[in-house]
């Protein structure tokens, strides 16, 4: 089995779109927890500012995450051929 | 084909939705006409458990695909709802609120960790593992780091995981139907093994996987509806999740008050008396070496804990980390922190949850799955603060301060129970809240009273609760049941073994793990969420890095994963039984729930060590990995 050159660069971009998604997972989870102490005078929807992002913020962005991620490489399954037949 | 499959499974839903809710209606009249309370607990004891089994006994099948893996037709949406409910556990349903209860902001590391994880699983995981699309995770072990070996550990790995895990979930069915039968808790266990054998016994993953899908519609309807109740009392707004954050400024002028009234200073300063008095004890005992005073000693030790935590300053709700240093908060962030990463990769490395990702029809509907997942999973944690909350608001603003012989309703009924507990430690004759000792079981399990709904709404919570239970508990009976009939039995045993011979296998292990787990259960061991979260940082060092490092990097060899593996989760091991039982001195501080956090690095390491110094993997284990890659490829 050979890989062609567009196989090769499906995978750049699957990597590329994994690493930023992931980056702003890290970020809103273990960037805002550390800064938690500094950030708690900041108001949001009457809430303390990053407990409202550990209760709902954070949740909400995960969400957003995996949905973008599976349109995104659906659409890219689509663009370089990859996409399994049939369904 | 698939998509009349698809149309008519959603039919089928839509009407068993309305039948429920139709079911709970009614009910609601009989409770109107009299109907004693007893009664409707049974009923929706006895009803949900009918349902489970009449869908366990129309999945019933002999076909293998069928049972392993649900016939790989499960859509998209509605593996969601399966992945949710096989997800969403006793501790997510009954424990987590009462945790937050309990903790305020440092809860939040379970509703981040438990959520989060499946950004993880859909990232790194899911499409891969469903285009490679086999039975188990050890099968992917054993497909890509050839052999027996990788095959071995990993199923030892899904062993040590998911029983501890397993046995949370029974010992949760028998709180629930001994509370809401009447019936004792060894019985209740038993009772609820007999309603987790209808589900899988005859149907494997297809049972398993339809009963999933009707669990989480009970148990996400009998989650939201008190809390919806509550909030429509306190804030005439039935959202809770918008508008707690002014509740919360509530609780939280509530608690400086608490702190500025001097009979609740003077009840906290009657429980650290206690608490010196009960060191001065401590130290006689300690003084004569007397082994039989042992035992003595760690009462009075743990006696002298909870007056000490009595004693201490309350802390506001949305406090991150308080603590009475600055040495201490940093410590409590470090284990914030360590505790969220464990449970995330812990999420993405637990068995039962990825073989969820193999039932699918295709590696495009493997990734929507992980959405619909987290999406339904995403309706319950995000609710779980709002419980919280609301529960505190009501017990320091309607409890606290009240008269200890007007103490509404509740408070007797649970106590009677043992998971309320009032003391007059200071002698007024007022409750303070130091005197006040919650279960963090109770917040859930007591919200419908409090709100002073009627006994059927705790009926739909306690069946809301035996739903989740059973339906974890469920999926990973299957895991343990699959990994040995399967990877043990027909993959190293007998590759021979007919297709009636490996179900009949699988069946009768399915049947013998539920009855140890039930046994193990019924001695009461530790607390739930204690034993889950150990279950995470076990899976989360012993799989995450050689799956990952399996997918992503080629050059990962068999021996890198095999010495992964075994130093991930001998470290782990090492670290979580050393914390617990033998006085360990801790590293950085960090508790045993989060042993993981030096487990999964290690592993990591290790593998990509061991992989530089040992020869490339032969062309046809990478050209595995290339075809999981890219969904059209196959090898």
């Amino acid at each position: 089995m050979q890989l062609t050159d567009k196989h090769r660069e499906y995978w750049r971009r699957n990597l590329r779109l994994t690493g930023t998604l992931l980056a702003i997972w890290f970020a809103v989870t273990f960037l805002v927890v550390w800064y938690a102490r500094d950030l708690a005078d900041i108001s949001f929807l009457d809430f303390p500012l990053p407990f409202w992002i550990g209760a709902q913020g954070a949740l909400i962005v995960y969400v957003m995450l995996v949905r973008h991620y599976a349109r995104r490489m659906n659409e890219l399954d689509e663009e370089y051929g990859v996409a399994e037949d049939g369904r | 084909m698939p998509r009349v499959f698809f149309s008519r499974i959603k039919k089928y839903y839509s009407f068993y939705t309305g039948g429920f809710v139709m079911f709970v209606l009614a009910l609601a009249v009989a409770e109107y006409m009299g109907l004693p309370d007893q009664w409707i607990g049974w009923t929706f004891m006895a009803a949900t458990v009918a349902l489970y089994a009449g869908i366990g006994i129309m999945s019933r099948t002999a076909d293998v695909t069928e049972y392993y893996v649900a016939g790989r037709r499960v859509p998209a949406i509605f593996n969601g709802m399966a992945t949710g409910a096989d997800w969403m556990s006793a501790a997510s349903f009954i424990g987590m609120a009462g945790t937050l209860y309990a903790k305020g902001y440092d809860g939040l590391a379970f509703v981040m960790g438990w959520t989060g994880g499946y950004v993880l699983v859909a990232l790194l995981l899911a499409p891969y593992l469903r285009k490679f699309g086999q039975f188990t995770i050890p099968d992917f072990m054993g497909a890509r780091y050839g052999g027996h070996t990788a095959r071995s550990i990993a199923v030892l790995g899904t062993l040590l995981a998911s029983f501890t895990y397993v046995t949370a979930q029974i010992y949760g069915v028998g709180i629930i139907t001994s509370r809401f039968l009447g019936i004792s808790f060894e019985v209740g266990v038993f009772v609820g093994l007999a309603g987790l054998l209808v589900c899988s016994f005859l149907g494997g993953m297809r049972a398993v996987t339809w009963t999933q899908v009707a669990q989480y519609i009970i148990l996400i309807i009998a989650y939201l509806m008190p809390v919806v109740f509550m909030s429509y009392q306190v804030t005439n707004v039935p959202v809770p999740q918008l508008v707690y954050g002014a509740v919360l400024e509530n609780v939280t002028a509530r608690e400086d008050e608490i702190m500025a009234d001097p009979a609740q200073a003077s009840a906290r300063e009657a429980y650290q008396a206690r608490a010196d008095h009960l060191a001065k004890q401590i130290a006689a005992l300690e003084a004569v070496h007397n082994p039989i005073a042992a035992e003595e000693i760690t009462q009075l030790k743990r006696d002298r804990e909870i007056a000490e935590a009595k004693a201490r300053p309350l802390n506001h709700h949305a406090e991150p980390f308080p603590g009475q240093t600055e040495a201490e908060r940093d410590i409590a962030r470090l284990n914030f922190i360590a505790l969220t990463f464990c449970l995330m990769v812990g999420t993405a490395s637990l068995p039962h949850v990825l073989i969820r990702f193999y039932t699918t029809p295709s590696v495009r509907e493997a990734r929507e799955s992980v959405f619909w997942s987290l999406f339904f999973i995403f309706l319950l944690y995000f609710t779980a603060p709002a419980y919280a909350v609301f529960a505190k608001y009501e017990v320091y603003t309607n409890l606290v301060g009240t008269s200890i012989v007007e103490l509404p309703g509740w408070v007797a009924s649970w106590a009677k129970l043992g998971l309320v507990m009032v003391e007059d430690i200071n002698r007024d004759g007022i409750l303070q809240l130091a005197e006040l000792t919650l279960n963090p079981d109770v917040i859930v399990l007591a919200t419908p009273e409090i709100a002073g709904l009627p006994y059927v709404v705790a009926g739909l919570v306690a069946a809301g609760g035996l739903a989740a239970a059973l339906s974890t508990a469920d999926g990973l009976l299957l895991t343990i049941a699959n990994a040995l009939s399967h990877d043990v039995y027909y993959q190293m045993i007998d590759r021979q073994a007919s297709t009636t011979r490996r179900l009949a296998v699988s069946k009768g292990l399915l049947l013998l793990v539920a009855l140890i787990a039930a046994w193990v259960a019924s001695m009461k061991p530790d607390t739930i969420l204690s034993m889950v979260a150990w279950a995470f940082s076990i899976a989360a060092s012993c799989f995450f890095p050689a799956l990952v490092l399996g997918i992503f990097w080629k050059r990962a060899t068999k021996q890198g994963a095999v010495a992964g593996m075994l130093v991930g989760l001998g470290l782990t091991l090492f670290y979580l039984i050393g914390v617990k039982y033998f006085d360990m001195t801790k590293w950085f501080g960090i508790t045993d729930v989060s042993a993981g956090i030096f487990g999964i690095p290690a592993g990591f390491m290790v593998i990509l060590l061991v992989s530089l110094f040992t020869p490339a993997p032969d062309r046809e284990t990478q050209n595995m990995v290339e075809s999981v890659r890219y969904p059209s490829l196959k090898i």
